[in-house]
């Protein structure tokens, strides 16, 4: 397999041909904030968060979803990603309705981390307070759709690692929902094998499991790349 | 059936039709149909037999003659006049045929020296008006399906390409890719299974030129893609057509079972070893289904939302399989492209734009409906002379076009030539081909709303800037309409607008903003009025300090 050479914000990186931007940068060190992509699952480009400038080409390009080229030069911070990244962050949060102080994720939230680290104090864009509905009727966790931001991971974690295919989404723009099965209670859905891995990886406190408290809900990422490597290489081993 | 056989039904057709004194074409595309169009035509089959006729008359239904706001619309073949809201009761006048009926209908004549009609130039529509499109041999009459017979049994997939690729053709749905170009793409991919695709999911609001190709002259597109499939490698295609058009899938239902039944589809297709069959794919009502992507997604059976390009489709299209992707006018121009040859097509319009365009003018102009233009025709030839420009003497304020992905233009700047590169210069696009014009009782601002509420409610969610940022800007605009709006509300406006076009995941979400952008730049006063509003309402309004 060859290997690419391309510059990251002035750094030289390398990576296996077929490999995303996004893993290049991460494996040297470069953090692209992102909310759809997590490592383990099929790449969507959906959040639009670590969109990069790649040199002489006019667009913007999602890391997660472009293979790394032999001599490309990519930046990933720049005054306008950066207000791009600000608004969307201040979209998501004006989108859904994200009350920090009475989450269950309140202090482990990636939606919480970004508004930090991007520096966003206030929200310039128009609240919409969704009504929204709570889906507590499963046995063990539960879905509340007003932290919900859309990033489809708990989909594609439910179809490509468990293979349940239970989550989905219906309705479009403003109307999409997440849906169980053929949209009844998640509780009724008898696709759902309670594995809990839409919870791990849910950035939000959309999805967590009963009990927790405000602030109370971590999650572990750890056992999706543990699942992920042991199929990959055979390595039954949890390190 | 043979090329050889292909050539004696066109004889056999053209003398059977030869045989009659006389040939009503009824118009039954939509347009005509809904005002009346069928009641007109069965009156005339009844006159034509009461009156003993039915061996020198013969009545059929044709596709559309254009000029939809004056329906039913009939085209007499003898001397080629058209008549224009006909009732059933003058069916009788026109089976006469002497002084006296002519007398009689001359009010109902058109003027086939009016500009609407001798401005245009007809490629794409050339059978409209002379072929019935629930008759194949009709359309074999003019010529039909020879280009495919002599690409199959004489020229090399290369000499295809290659004319295509003279021509100077680019895609007809908007963007304006070179044809040539993306059938070689697709044609140089390895491997035996390839997709032809005909995007049929036209959804600009105004815009019908695919549906009026579909309905009038169905086996037109069937031969583009047999012949695209031929060159490429394919041998299976899709139709995506709308759900909306009830009409062109019946009309495309009936022409597949036909050219099948006649060997023109199929597992050998005029006699050779090319097979090719086509497959119609209804869609379900959202217009992002037009974005390529999200299209196959749809095909596939998957939700019908967008990915993200690159892989483009002739590289990873349907199934992860190269795919040829054109939309219907595309896919029409294709065989008068292999008979009169690339070079003749490529003698008609600008030095970029080849050929003509279809454009469906909507709005408040006297004359509506369907126009075909050589490239590089002004818009105002179009929008006065041909349309006639506003009734009642108003003045035209500005034109939109390329639907919600497309801008305004204001008056000014009609004298522009039609072509892709010109529109794109002003702000606007070619897109499918709808041409709204607007007169100066229109608000620009609401213009730019209803585009956005048309974006917001088509957008699929999956991206965040799309999803979230059209709603937005849909409020952002409803406060300048109702007079609520201040500066930072355009300067969020014009954020936002940006971060649409530069953030958003596919064509929907990126063009969206394109309506708004066109305001801010040509009517601008018309957003800052809204805002002076605003200022002196609340300076009025301000509490006065007390002493």
């Amino acid at each position: 397999m060859s290997v690419k050479t391309l510059t990251i914000n002035g750094k030289i990186v390398t990576g296996l041909a077929g490999t995303s931007l996004f893993s290049a940068a991460w494996e040297a060190g470069i953090r692209i904030p992102r909310l759809c992509h997590i490592g383990g699952l099929s790449d969507i480009g959906a959040c639009r968060l670590c969109l990069v400038e790649i040199e002489g080409r006019p667009r913007l390009h999602p890391a997660c979803m472009t293979e790394v080229e032999e001599g490309m030069v990519v930046r990933t911070e720049s005054e306008r990603l950066h207000a791009h990244r600000k608004l969307i962050v201040e979209l998501l949060l004006a989108e859904g309705n994200h009350v920090c102080a009475v989450c269950v994720s309140n202090g482990h939230c990636e939606l919480q981390d970004l508004a930090t680290s991007l520096g966003i104090d206030h929200v310039r864009v128009s609240y919409q307070h969704p009504r929204r509905p709570v889906d507590a009727s499963h046995a063990r966790f539960t879905l509340d759709l007003n932290r919900c931001v859309f990033c489809r991971r708990c989909m594609r974690v439910c179809d490509e690692v468990e293979g349940a295919h239970t989550l989905d989404v219906a309705g479009r723009g403003a109307e999409l929902r997440l849906i169980a099965d053929l949209g009844q209670s998640w509780g009724a859905a008898e696709s759902c094998t309670s594995c809990g891995k839409c919870v791990q990886v849910c950035p939000t406190g959309a999805l967590f499991a009963k009990g927790a408290a405000v602030g109370e809900m971590t999650k572990n990422r750890a056992f999706l790349q543990y699942i992920v490597t042991a199929r990959e290489k055979h390595e039954w081993i949890r390190k | 059936m043979t090329p050889e056989d292909l050539s004696d039904r066109a004889t056999a057709e053209l003398e059977r039709q030869q045989g009659f004194r006389e040939r009503l074409h009824c118009c039954t595309a939509a347009g005509c149909l809904s005002c009346g169009a069928e009641q007109l035509k069965r009156e005339l089959n009844a006159q034509v037999e009461a009156r003993g006729l039915s061996q020198q008359v013969e009545v059929h239904g044709t596709g559309c003659l254009g000029l939809c706001s004056r329906g039913p619309l009939l085209r007499r073949a003898s001397d080629g006049a058209v008549f224009h809201e006909l009732e059933p009761s003058e069916a009788g006048l026109l089976l006469q045929g002497d002084a006296a009926s002519e007398q009689a209908l001359a009010a109902k004549r058109l003027d086939p020296t009016h500009p609407f009609f001798a401005h245009q130039q007809r490629i794409v529509l050339e059978n409209a008006g002379r072929v019935d499109p629930q008759q194949l041999d009709t359309y074999l009459a003019v010529g039909g399906y020879s280009a495919l017979a002599r690409a199959v049994s004489e020229l090399s997939r290369q000499e295809v390409l290659a004319e295509v690729r003279a021509s100077g053709l680019r895609g007809r749905g908007g963007a304006g890719y070179p044809t040539g170009v993306k059938w070689e793409l697709v044609a140089k991919q390895p491997g035996t299974t390839k997709y032809i695709v005909c995007n049929a999911d036209e959804g600009d609001p105004g815009a019908f030129m695919d549906r009026s190709v579909l309905e009038g002259d169905p086996h037109r597109v069937l031969e583009g893609m047999a012949i695209a499939g031929y060159a490429v490698g394919a041998s299976h295609g899709f139709i995506y057509v709308r759900g909306e058009y009830g009409l062109a899938i019946q009309r495309l239902q009936g022409a597949i079972r036909q050219a099948e039944r006649e060997g023109l589809l199929g597992p050998r297709v005029l006699d050779s070893a090319f097979r090719f069959r086509v497959d119609i794919r209804i869609g379900a009502g959202a217009f992002v289904c037009g974005e390529e992507t999200a299209l196959i997604a749809s095909i596939e059976g998957g939700r019908g939302e967008p990915r993200p390009r690159p892989p483009y489709p002739p590289e990873k299209g349907l199934w992860g399989q190269p795919t040829l992707i054109n939309n219907v006018e595309t896919f029409a121009n294709i065989a008068p492209i292999l008979r009169r040859g690339g070079a003749w097509f490529a003698a008609i319009g600008t030095e970029r734009s080849k050929g003509t365009k279809v454009f469906a003018v909507a709005g408040k102009t006297v004359h509506t409906g369907l126009v075909e233009v050589p490239m590089g025709t002004p818009l105002r030839t179009i929008v006065y002379e041909m349309a006639g420009g506003i009734a009642d003497g108003g003045r035209v304020k500005a034109i939109q076009t390329g639907g919600p992905s497309g801008g305004c233009i204001p008056e000014r700047l009609l004298d522009l030539p039609v072509d892709y590169e010109s529109l794109v210069g002003v702000g606007s696009m070619m897109g499918s081909g709808g041409l709204i014009v607007m007169d100066e009782a229109t608000s620009m601002v609401d213009v730019a709303r209803y585009f956005m509420e048309f974006c917001r409610d088509e957008s699929c969610g999956k991206c965040v800037p799309c999803r979230t940022g059209t709603v937005q800007m849909h409020q952002l605009l409803e406060r300048f309409c109702a007079g609520q709006a201040g500066e930072h509300d355009l300067a969020l406006l014009k954020e936002l607008g940006t971060l649409l076009r530069e953030a958003s995941l596919c064509g929907l979400g990126q063009t969206a903003p394109n309506p708004v952008l066109s305001v801010l730049r040509y009517f601008p006063e018309e957003l800052e009025q809204r805002l002076h509003q605003d200022a002196e309402a609340a300076a009025a309004a301000a509490p006065t300090e007390p002493a």
